[in-house]
């Protein structure tokens, strides 16, 4: 089985008269059939960038892609032209995004909507778009008299079903959701995320989640990417990575949130800020903030080392040359 | 014995709307001790930032007392109103709107020096903004400033110290990291507990985030629609939640950790309308355990167990 | 999404302290904003050298020297009484500038004040305050101030005021609409709970973030009262000769525009590039501080 979607060596900047921002920088990753990748990163890491950069919709001017290649299905999406692309949106790789406040057009009705993204891509008679439509809206949990209602007459909760309904209407192979719960209310996103995990069983679609919660990570997905200033720093199983973090940041992450059953006096704090993309750090990206720093993490960028199955992280602690001083 | 420093007593805000009375903060009774950190949770919706700001009147009550100290300052005029806020100041949640962009950093920290004069003298003000500055972890280089200029992290300090320099006695804390990342979320929760030691502050701390209102508040008092419907301490509402939507919060809560089998509690539907509620106990409609006689009679805010509040009729 | 905003965000961090400097940058890149900027100063250098800049005074008459065409002598022809067309050219600036700046200021500092205390304090008093706007907008500009012209009688200052007193409206509504969005922001709120009373919040947090828009309008709006000065002295309000006004000088040619174009052509050319100066300038401005806006 290989990979459904596979990312090498991909860098993305937004230049302007001003500054260069290096929104992601030599990012690796892959995504296998009917699995779902979480994605973690805070504001600024580049998660956002690299979606759209799959996609094919990184807005250029100012973005740009420098290098690397997404291989989609054995194909390379940076050299299909543009035409191709809109073929492959909405139908093989649908992407949803966080606000579902203004991802509708507030002047269709959600039905309409619906049928808008099949439509696209099959031909179809209007009373089977119809029933299609009506068929989706059913999948996520909403009656399909509500056709034709207008995206104001549903709360976020709903909002982000019907954008789930449009992202799944022709079946993709791939669904890239950009923070999918975010801005929901906690009890809103469980049923939100329950209904997610019900859909990836009955569709088999793999998922590119991204997203800051650690939690919504746990709770949904199969492997997990932690992103830092551009670059994956860790990857691998979800239960091997939440039971051994292993990269200084990852660890610095899960110590730092509170939790619910521990009682802790202090949070261990990651000092500092996360870095200016215009002005990143050389060698090592997170050397400023970690405490485990060496001369090497200053001078050069870490591979990725396997270090259990599966299990990759980029850094020097675990580069075997490093530790027997090379 | 911890003295009481606020008494809320049937507090109310409504707000008109064109499609009828919006009950915001629908009767609430509650204390809060000196000292203490009370956390106020709920969802989008619930009232908890219009309580807050409720009893500092920046929205002013529709009915009710709030007692400071032995007086009910809803009954203050103008003059005495703005001498009682040097005691009780406010953190807001979105770091990027709630500074002035045009005042740099001194200038937005001496702000309230300058309007409340006599606090510090004239020609102290620069010392206390640098002073506070430090008590806030704020570089001294940064001290002209704007806020265009910093990160979230930063400016939330800013905030902070802007609440502080008057010397209050009780902040409400507005959803103060909710805006902010992961890692600086840790950074400001650190130092909102230091100043509390330090400086023997008492605490609103409003969030919709449970881990991070357990991790900094002493009490917590849970809201649904305008009402407080389970309050107790930090520990309990974990250990024993008695109300059924307090049941269902924490149940819905995503845990950063692999292998945890729960029984999740779905609630059905959507969070009613605030406007025009019905007679009976807001939660009726979602609730798994009602009664009948849940939708006629709105239950009583009672100490269910020693220290344990709840507005339940069937607990 | 939240990504672009941090991208914006660390663009602005390493800008300098001013939010000015980041404006001029922008705007320098507007080579036709720049364009309009030179000529206003060429302008104003005009209109204050003009004493030195003007080889004639602009009432001096020469009545054996009427109507002569452009030549070495008399740059741009003489008039009807013989006078030099570019000497009243170039003190007709000071008219015009002065026309422009004062009445746009009186409408910006009443209409200003209004427009902010309606938007601040909304209910009856905004009501009140901009049904008098709406009054006042119902009729048009142009009559508006022929009226008070013709009311107040005909001098430089009325013609001032009726321009200005007709402007009034439309800064209102301007600041009425920044300061709604802006009193809705936590650093208002901010100012409340520090103690701040209304007044000062107007005044120092207020008023100083809805400066853009008015600035923008400002500047257009100095050249459309130039041109609202010159179209009431081409009716024959306002300015007594020999008053060497632009919009005067182009009623004064208009019997002799067959014969001897060149006593219309020119302050018709002053009063084009003027407008045209002003318009590129704020057109340029709003661009610049647009993303100012934004944030």
């Amino acid at each position: 089985m290989g990979n459904l979607l596979e990312i090498k060596n991909l860098s993305i900047e937004y230049v302007t008269d001003e500054r260069t921002n290096k929104a992601v920088n030599n990012l690796n990753l892959k995504i296998r059939e009917g699995e779902t990748l979480g994605f973690v990163g805070e504001t600024g890491a580049g998660k956002t960038t690299t979606a759209l950069g799959i996609m094919r919709l990184v807005p250029s001017p100012p973005g740009r892609i420098v290098s690397g290649e997404i291989i989609f299905e054995g194909e390379n999406l940076l050299e299909k032209t543009e035409k191709e692309m809109r073929e492959i949106r909405g139908n093989k790789i649908s992407m949803i995004f966080q606000d579902p406040m203004t991802s509708l057009n507030p002047i269709m009705t959600v039905g309409e909507q619906i049928e808008e993204v099949i439509k696209l891509h099959e031909d179809l008679p209007k009373d089977e778009l119809r029933k299609r439509a009506e068929a989706m809206l059913e999948t996520v949990g909403i009656r399909k008299e509500r056709f034709d209602d207008y995206p104001h007459e549903f709360s976020g909760g709903m909002k982000q079903r019907v954008v789930i309904a449009m992202g799944l209407a022709c079946n993709p192979k791939l669904i890239i959701a950009d923070e999918p719960t975010t801005a929901l209310d906690v009890t809103i996103q469980a049923q939100v995320l329950e209904l997610m995990k019900e859909l990836k069983v009955k569709f088999n679609t793999s998922m590119l989640l991204i997203t800051h919660d650690l939690g919504v990570v746990a709770e949904t997905c199969d492997y997990v990417a932690i992103m830092y200033a551009g670059s994956v720093l860790e990857y691998g199983n979800v239960e091997r990575i939440y039971n051994n973090p292993l990269h200084p940041y990852t660890v610095g992450l899960f110590n730092s949130i509170p939790s619910l059953d521990e009682d802790k006096d202090k949070l261990d704090v990651i000092p500092g800020t996360p870095p200016d993309p215009a002005n990143l750090p050389t060698g090592c990206k997170f050397h400023p903030r970690c405490s485990k720093c060496m001369e090497i993490c200053k001078q050069k960028m870490p591979e990725p080392i396997e270090v259990e199955e599966g299990h990759y992280v980029s850094c020097f602690l675990y580069d075997k040359d490093v530790k027997e001083g090379r | 014995m911890e003295r009481v420093l606020i008494d809320v007593r049937d507090l109310k805000k409504y707000f008109n709307t064109k499609q009828g009375t919006l009950h915001a903060v629908d009767g609430l009774n509650f204390q809060v001790l000196k000292g203490e950190t009370l956390g106020l949770v709920g969802e989008s919706g619930c009232g908890k930032s219009t309580t807050g700001r409720a009893i500092l009147r920046l929205h002013e009550p529709t009915s009710g007392e709030v007692i400071y100290d032995g007086e009910d300052i809803l009954k203050y005029n103008n003059k005495k109103m703005k001498e009682m806020r040097r005691k009780m100041q406010i953190v807001f949640q979105d770091p990027y709107s709630s500074l002035n962009p045009r005042l740099s950093v001194f200038e937005l920290i001496a702000d309230p020096l300058y309007v409340n004069k006599g606090v510090v003298p004239k020609n102290q003000i620069e010392e206390k903004v640098k002073y506070t500055m430090e008590l806030v972890g704020l570089e001294k280089r940064l001290i002209n400033s704007y806020p265009h200029e910093l990160d979230g992290g930063r400016r939330q300090r800013v905030g902070i110290a802007r609440a502080l320099v008057l010397n209050p006695e009780f902040i409400v804390l507005d959803e103060p990291v909710s805006a902010l990342d992961v890692s600086i979320q840790s950074q400001i929760l650190n130092l909102l507990d230091e100043l509390q030691e330090k400086l023997s502050l008492t605490y609103i701390f409003v969030a919709h985030d449970l881990s991070v209102v357990k991790h900094i508040s002493d009490r917590i008092a849970v809201m649904y629609l305008g009402n407080i419907v389970e309050l107790t301490d930090y520990k309990k509402i974990f250990e024993d939640p008695l109300h059924p939507y307090t049941q269902a919060l924490l149940s819905a809560i995503p845990i950063p950790k692999v292998g945890i089998k729960r029984e999740r509690i779905m609630l059905e539907g959507d969070v009613p309308s605030p406007i025009n509620p019905g007679p009976g106990c807001v939660f009726y409609g979602r609730c798994r355990n009602r009664k009948d006689m849940c939708k006629e009679v709105k239950p009583e805010f009672e100490e269910k167990k020693p220290g344990h509040f709840v507005a339940c009729h069937i607990v | 999404m939240a990504e672009a905003n941090a991208i914006a965000k660390g663009k602005k961090e390493n800008k300098s302290n001013s939010q000015l400097m980041g404006v001029w940058i922008r705007l320098k890149k507007n080579r036709l904003a720049i364009f309009g900027l030179v000529i206003l100063i060429l302008l104003i250098l005009m209109a204050i050298f003009a004493d030195i800049l003007a080889p004639y005074g602009y009432d001096e008459q020469n009545l054996q020297n009427t109507f002569q065409t452009p030549n070495l002598e008399h740059p741009f022809g003489t008039d009807e009484f013989g006078r030099d067309i570019l000497s009243r050219i170039i003190y007709g600036s000071r008219i015009s500038l002065q026309v422009g700046i004062i009445a746009v200021g009186i409408a910006v500092i009443i209409g200003g004040f209004l427009g902010a205390v309606a938007g601040y304090f909304s209910g009856k008093v905004d009501n009140i305050i901009m049904r008098c706007m709406d009054v006042l907008l119902s009729i048009p500009q142009m009559l508006l101030a022929i009226s008070i012209v013709a009311a107040l009688g005909n001098s430089l200052a009325n013609l001032m005021i009726a321009v200005g007193v007709s402007s009034i409206p439309q800064y209102a509504r301007i600041v009425r609409a920044s300061v709604i969005s802006i009193k809705n922001q936590e650093f208002v709120e901010s100012a409340k709970a520090t103690g701040s009373n209304d007044l000062r919040i107007i005044f120092k947090h207020v008023i100083p973030n809805c400066l853009a828009p008015v600035i923008v309008q400002a500047t257009l709006g100095i050249g459309l009262a130039i041109l609202t000065a010159a179209g009431l002295s081409f009716i024959g309000l306002g300015i007594k000769p020999p008053t060497p006004e632009w919009g005067a000088m182009l009623s004064g040619g208009r019997m002799y525009i067959r014969d001897y174009p060149h006593l219309t052509l020119f302050p018709g050319i002053a009063i084009v590039v003027t407008i045209f100066a002003f318009n590129v300038l704020g057109d340029g401005l709003r661009d610049a501080l647009d993303p100012k806006l934004k944030q």
